[in-house]
């Protein structure tokens, strides 16, 4: 165990004894005692209707990477971050976050927000009818209960927070505008923002420069290489271009499970990944 | 201290809103009462007797589109279901209002008459405890509160959403208008609960009561108002409506969108319910057919006219509908239904937004 694992725990008021992993039988337990994991998918199937779109998929995430996750339609990657976030229940398998004491797979959508995971959806989604301001409000870390919302007050750290965030994603001076109204691309980038907002400890990303021009797309890039290092960065992206800028790790879903996993010089040579992918 | 409930004061209003709103209350609260009950019956500024109690009825209304309106318009859930709410909390009131007739009705029996005309020899158990005036307002609120509660949590926790709510709520109304019709259910059948005499030993029909009755209602519906506001103006109002636009990244925002949902789905019942508490006593009945579908959509008729998602609108909605209404059923009876279905097409087409939504678009095209 790494010390800053061991002050985390502390940091937390849990023993350290609850960091034995819980799948003993996993072909992961070896990897699972290294403490720069932070998120484990372990042997995760999901079927709709007799039709496997995860087939015992296995996946680590170390802290602090920016992984992308490739593959054609159908191979499993929406499905996949549906279920890290709880939007989807998995019929077998376990998802857990750093230390291993939650088992994702049992929490609801708002739960595994509070943990510190972060979703971007394919679309952009942000609250169009809230301010630019508003929206990176409703997104920040802190009181989620309704009770409490009815009385909470937002803070000067809060305040400051958003500013910070505002300016990093290049929307300050957009901040009192409707989100709604915010052109495509911006919105892309508020909805970034809101997740920084967030605080995740990993961040999902699901295709996050679809529509963009190639200025747009290019700063994005330099938005989530920013972004990953304190935090870990998943992203979902069909643009093979965008990848190649962002990458150092590549995993490749086909049918439900990872067809390869490495550097996209080694994942572009890749002979079965070429035949189900590349060479499509 | 002071300096916060300023600020959230002003957050909740500019000043010049402020200063609107608390022209309005001081007309409706201060110089209606003046001009009924302090002028001279023959001066040209006295209020006649038989516009208390209609535009007391009219306070009503506003409550219950405000509480619609909160739903509907800030949480974006459909309910086609507040004529049970409203029917529910006057069917409290009523049950309070003929207990205290005890004796005094045709047949001289402590029952209820509609009793002792089926034959009963004793009060039903639920009727226990409304002879008492905090009992019976207490349970038209709880007992409207509590249905909406438990139908919510299910709903909402089924995920039943848009058209289908809708259309669950109506159910809902309808099988309890069925059930209040039945005499077995002991709430008087079709005739329902009527020949009230007295309030809290003031007389119902006395020009004072029904002022007292109106300046009630009024206050209310300032309460009401308030409260609104105060939430559609707090963060819970702010992640209510993000609910509302995208109830899934309000969830993985970490907000648990079923809690928000169920509170202010029970609040706007049991708003819903204090109007009709405050109907019954002014307009002298209550009886199932405050249940029919018609008045639970003429209820979202009124907040679409005025404005979903303008508290001011959906109030204003209800008095200009139930204006036209009260004028046009007695000038051509048959012609109100036609009249409000042809409005209520023509706003949806040309006013999406309703009155509120063209009034501030018209201000910002004024001051851009």
């Amino acid at each position: 165990m790494t010390p800053d694992l061991e002050m985390a725990l502390a940091a937390r008021d849990l023993p350290s004894s609850s960091l034995v992993p819980k799948a003993e039988s996993s072909a992961h337990a070896l990897s699972s005692t290294r403490a720069s994991l932070v998120l484990w998918v372990e042997e995760i199937t999901v079927s709709f209707d007799g039709f496997k779109a995860l087939n015992d998929l296995t996946l680590t995430l170390d802290r602090g990477e920016l992984r992308c996750i490739i593959g054609p339609n159908g191979a499993g990657k929406t499905t996949l971050m549906d279920v890290i976030t709880g939007k989807t229940r998995p019929d077998h398998g376990a998802v857990y976050l750093e230390n291993r004491l939650f088992d994702l797979t049992t929490m609801s959508e708002c739960q595994i927000a509070a943990l510190g995971i972060g979703r971007k959806f394919q679309r952009p989604t942000v609250f169009g009818g809230h301010t630019v301001f508003e929206n990176c409000e409703l997104a920040l870390r802190g009181k989620k209960g309704a009770f409490s919302n009815l009385f909470s007050r937002m803070s000067k750290a809060d305040r400051s927070r958003i500013d910070e965030v505002l300016e990093t994603v290049g929307l300050s001076d957009r901040r009192g505008e409707l989100a709604g109204s915010l052109a495509h691309g911006h919105k892309q980038w508020l909805e970034i923002g809101m997740l920084l907002a967030q605080d995740p400890k990993v961040l999902l990303v699901d295709e996050p420069v679809a529509g963009m021009n190639h200025a747009e797309m290019e700063r994005t890039a330099q938005l989530l290489k920013r972004l990953a290092g304190e935090r870990t960065v998943v992203v979902v992206e069909h643009d093979m271009e965008f990848i190649r800028q962002i990458a150092r790790k590549v995993t490749v879903l086909h049918e439900g499970s990872v067809l390869a996993e490495g550097p996209m010089e080694k994942i572009q040579n890749d002979p079965r990944v070429i035949e189900v992918y590349l060479g499509a | 201290m002071l300096a916060r409930v300023r600020q959230r004061l002003l957050e909740m209003h500019t000043t010049r809103a402020w200063a609107a709103l608390l022209s309005a209350a001081a007309l409706v609260l201060v110089v209606l009462p003046l001009s009924n009950g302090v002028m001279a019956p023959n001066s040209a500024l006295h209020a006649p007797d038989y516009l208390v109690p209609l535009l007391g009825k009219f306070l009503c209304f506003g409550i219950s589109a405000l509480s619609v309106d909160i739903i509907w318009g800030f949480a974006g859930i459909l309910s086609l279901g507040h004529g049970l709410f409203f029917a529910l909390g006057g069917y409290a009131m009523g049950m309070y209002l003929m207990r205290s007739i005890a004796g005094e009705g045709v047949y001289r029996s402590v029952l209820p008459d509609f009793m002792v005309f089926l034959d009963w020899k004793s009060l039903p158990w639920y009727w226990r405890g409304f002879d008492s005036f905090p009992f019976a307002m207490m349970m038209a609120l709880l007992g409207p509160g509590l249905l909406a509660f438990v139908f919510g949590y299910f709903a909402f926790r089924s995920k039943i959403k848009g058209v289908y709510f809708s259309i669950v709520t109506q159910a809902l109304t309808y099988a309890a208008m069925l059930l209040f019709f039945q005499n077995s259910a002991g709430f008087g059948g079709n005739n329902g609960l009527t020949d009230f005499k007295h309030i809290l030993g003031f007389p119902l029909h006395a020009a004072t009561t029904r002022l007292g009755l109106y300046v009630v209602s009024g206050v209310t519906l300032l309460l009401a108002y308030l409260a609104c506001r105060y939430i559609t103006t707090s963060k819970f109002g702010r992640v209510l409506t993000a609910i509302r636009d995208a109830e899934l990244k309000a969830r993985f925002c970490g907000y648990e969108s079923t809690n928000y949902k169920l509170f202010v789905w029970t609040f706007s019942a049991v708003l819903c319910a204090l109007a009709g508490a405050l109907y019954v006593p002014q307009v002298g009945i209550i009886n199932p057919s405050e249940m029919q579908p018609s008045n639970s959509i003429e209820m979202a008729i009124w907040v679409a006219v005025g404005g979903r998602g303008s508290l001011a609108g959906a109030v204003l909605g209800a008095w200009l509908i139930n204006g036209g209404k009260s004028w046009l059923t007695a000038a051509f009876p048959s012609a109100w239904l036609y009249v409000l279905g042809a409005l209520f097409i023509l706003v949806t087409l040309f006013l999406p937004k309703g009155i509120a939504g063209a009034w501030s678009q018209l201000m910002r095209k004024r001051r851009p």
